[in-house]
């Protein structure tokens, strides 16, 4: 009985740990940024590099922050979604410009549509490292104390949106429109 | 091929391996400059995922090579530059990750699967020895 059963067991076990990592998407890593104060930063603006655009814009709202460049194809493919977000104006949407060139970064908003706010405009890369950002599109949900809640990476679709990102806005804000606090 | 060409052939199989993407000067601290060398070969680059930052030539490999010598060369200790990189990217940043309840499997299995590998050789041997001389000896004469 156990000639059988110990290879068989073995062979289960084995099995499912392979199972288990053959589902698991090797390009996720999970941010060790959940449930921390977002990492501080001072950039200037994409459209005009006079005016800095910072951790202290972000907070006091419930607000997003979009990882993107144009050389990014999933930021192309998101971009669409990013659009009809910002016309919903259910909160704000920033941008952090990812090692990109700027007249490029600022045609592509002009002929696609700007969904941010401000874009933070980071051509060295080095408040990317700070977040963690290890390839765009990256999308961080932010709570208004600044906390990050969530972080998303690959294109935001309306699904995720809908399964990822709305419940958890909904537990910070109650309802939609995410008002600011104070002013509604 | 003659023994001088020989040579050279020789010594251009571990130029290969000695060289690195990494197109920055040498540190002016040759301690420091080892140590950067020694950690970036330890730092896995996120982009592509089976890569170091040392043998990558990703854009972000790139700005977090530049990043670590920042920091190494300002006199950043080790522990404080894997400090930096976990607190962003998580453990898998690094391809020698801590020992910690999340990865005590991780490193425990090499030795756990030694140990049932002995305890199966054990009861094999056990068994063999147990069977009758004159079987195991016909045995040896068939296998022969």
């Amino acid at each position: 009985m156990w000639r059988y059963l110990i290879p068989i067991s073995v062979f289960a076990v084995l099995a499912a740990f392979f199972a288990r990592g053959l589902n698991l998407n090797p390009r996720y890593v999970p941010s060790p940024l959940i449930g921390k104060p977002a990492p501080e930063f001072e950039l200037p603006q994409l459209k005009n590099p006079e005016i800095v655009v910072g951790t202290q814009d972000l907070t006091g709202n419930v607000a997003l922050l979009n990882v993107w460049a144009t050389w990014c194809v999933g930021c192309r493919q998101e971009h669409g979604f990013l659009v009809e977000l910002a016309e919903a104006n259910d909160l704000p949407i920033y941008g952090l410009n990812w090692k990109d060139n700027r007249p490029t970064a600022m045609s592509w908003l002009s002929s696609l549509g700007d969904p941010y706010v401000a874009s933070a405009f980071d051509e060295l890369g080095e408040v990317a490292i700070d977040w963690g950002v290890y390839g765009a599109p990256e999308t961080f949900l932010l709570a208004r104390d600044g906390t990050v809640l969530y972080k998303h990476i690959a294109p935001l679709t309306r699904e995720v949106w809908t399964t990822e990102f709305l419940p958890r806005i909904i537990a910070e804000c109650g309802a939609l429109p995410c008002l600011p606090v104070g002013s509604e | 091929m003659n023994r001088r060409s020989f040579i050279a052939f020789v010594w251009l199989l571990f130029v290969g391996t000695a060289s690195a993407i990494d197109p920055e000067p040498p540190l002016e601290d040759p301690v420091i400059e080892s140590a950067y060398r020694e950690l970036i070969n330890e730092v896995r680059c996120l982009v592509c995922q089976n890569q170091t930052i040392a043998d990558s030539n990703a854009p972000l490999a790139a700005d977090l090579r530049r990043e670590i010598r920042r920091m190494m060369g300002e006199g950043a200790s080790r522990a404080e530059v894997i400090d930096f990189l976990i607190t962003r990217y998580g453990d898998f940043v690094l391809y020698r990750p801590p020992f910690q309840p999340t990865t005590w499997l991780l490193w425990g299995a090499p030795v756990l699967l030694l140990g049932i590998g002995a305890i199966v050789f054990a009861r094999i041997l056990r068994v063999r020895t147990k069977q009758p001389l004159e079987e195991s000896n016909s045995l040896d004469e068939m296998t022969l």
